[in-house]
Formats: C-alpha cells, structure tokens, sequence
C-alpha cells in the first residue's frame, strides 16, 4: 500500500517535473516546483511509514517550512529583480 | 481492521487526486488554469495522505507530528498559491481566454 503511494506521488512529480521544463513563463515553473515541493513532503512522510522510522517525519516538517519560504522568495527575486527593496516606498525612490 | 481500511481509502483517494493535479498541471493551456489544477488539489491530497498516515500511526507522536504538518500544510499551500497568482497578474500575465 506504501508502496503504491509512492509510484503515485512520483508520478505526479514527474508530470509537474515536466511542467517546469517545458513552461513557457516564469510562474508556471515557480508553480511545478511549488507543487513538487509539497510533493515531496507527502514522499518523506510516506517513507517514514515503510521503512517504520517515524523520525523521518521532522525531516518532512522542516521541508514543509523551507518548501513555502523559498517560493515566496523566489517569487519575490521574480517581482522585483532583487532582494534588497523593501516594497512601495523604496521602489518610488528608485524612479527618481 | 477498520482502521486498515479507512487508512487504505485516504491514501488512495490522496494517491488519485495527485495525479489528477498532475495531469492538469501538465496538459492546462495557461497558467492560471494549471495554477487552479494544482492549488486546489493539492492541499486535500496533503490532507488525505497525512489523515490515512496518521489512521496507521494510532495515539502516538508520530500523530502528532503529522498534525503539526498538515496544519502548516493547510495553512501555507493556499497562500503561496495566492501570491503566485497575485505575483502573475502583477507582473501583466493575462489569462489565455480573455480578450
């Protein structure tokens, strides 16, 4: 039954993997990694559960956590073309 | 014995919407439509797969653990679909169909 999980969530992988070569803007491929990434953290726990060593489940916490702040990131490197802009205020000094 | 089996069922229905998201994420014509396809799919699948892993784990920390996953899950699998959504149509992508 694990097992045939994780054919499964491979196989979504896969097809996501695809997406994110193929795609044609940016955001498509920020989308399939996203997705990939929360892929993986299914994988992680269901591997915990094969393999009966329940530590794995940490592992599967902090990939959930570095999972969503590296999006957001990388799509705030997309936005703005850099990291040290602030936002709003910053920007309308930069047009000057 | 029932427990088995609803354990069985979450992971299947999981294991089946996975790669319905998948499919969509691959053969959707724009990226909205694909960003739909995966977003919404995603967090139930999340759901499903934890709630049949933690049928199999009974009262244990390990529960609790997948809790703690799927409680951040749910939380953060909607919002970054949000802000690539919001970031998309920020940065002039237009939806395929809309004249």
């Amino acid at each position: 039954m694990y097992a045939m999980a994780i054919i499964a969530i491979l196989i979504t992988v896969a097809l996501a993997l695809a997406r994110a070569l193929l795609g044609p803007t940016v955001y498509d491929r920020i989308a399939a990694v996203n997705m990939v990434g929360t892929k993986t953290v299914l994988l992680i726990a269901v591997l915990a559960f094969l393999t009966g060593r329940h530590d794995f489940l940490d592992i599967a916490l902090v990939y959930a956590l570095i999972n969503f702040i590296g999006v957001v990131a990388v799509l705030k490197l997309v936005e703005q073309g850099n990291f040290y802009t602030a936002g709003e205020s910053t920007e309308g000094e930069k047009k000057k | 014995m029932i427990l088995e089996t609803l354990s069985w069922v979450c992971l299947l229905l999981g294991a089946v919407l996975g790669i319905v998201g998948g499919i969509g994420m691959h053969r959707f014509p724009d990226f909205y439509t694909r960003l739909h396809a995966a977003g919404t799919t995603d967090t139930l699948c999340a759901a499903l797969f934890l709630l049949g892993l933690g049928f199999q784990a009974g009262l244990s920390l390990a529960a609790v653990k997948l809790g703690l996953i799927f409680m951040f899950i749910f939380v953060t699998s909607p919002t970054a679909s949000h802000s690539l959504a919001n970031a998309a149509m920020h940065g002039g992508l237009q939806p395929k169909f809309i004249k």
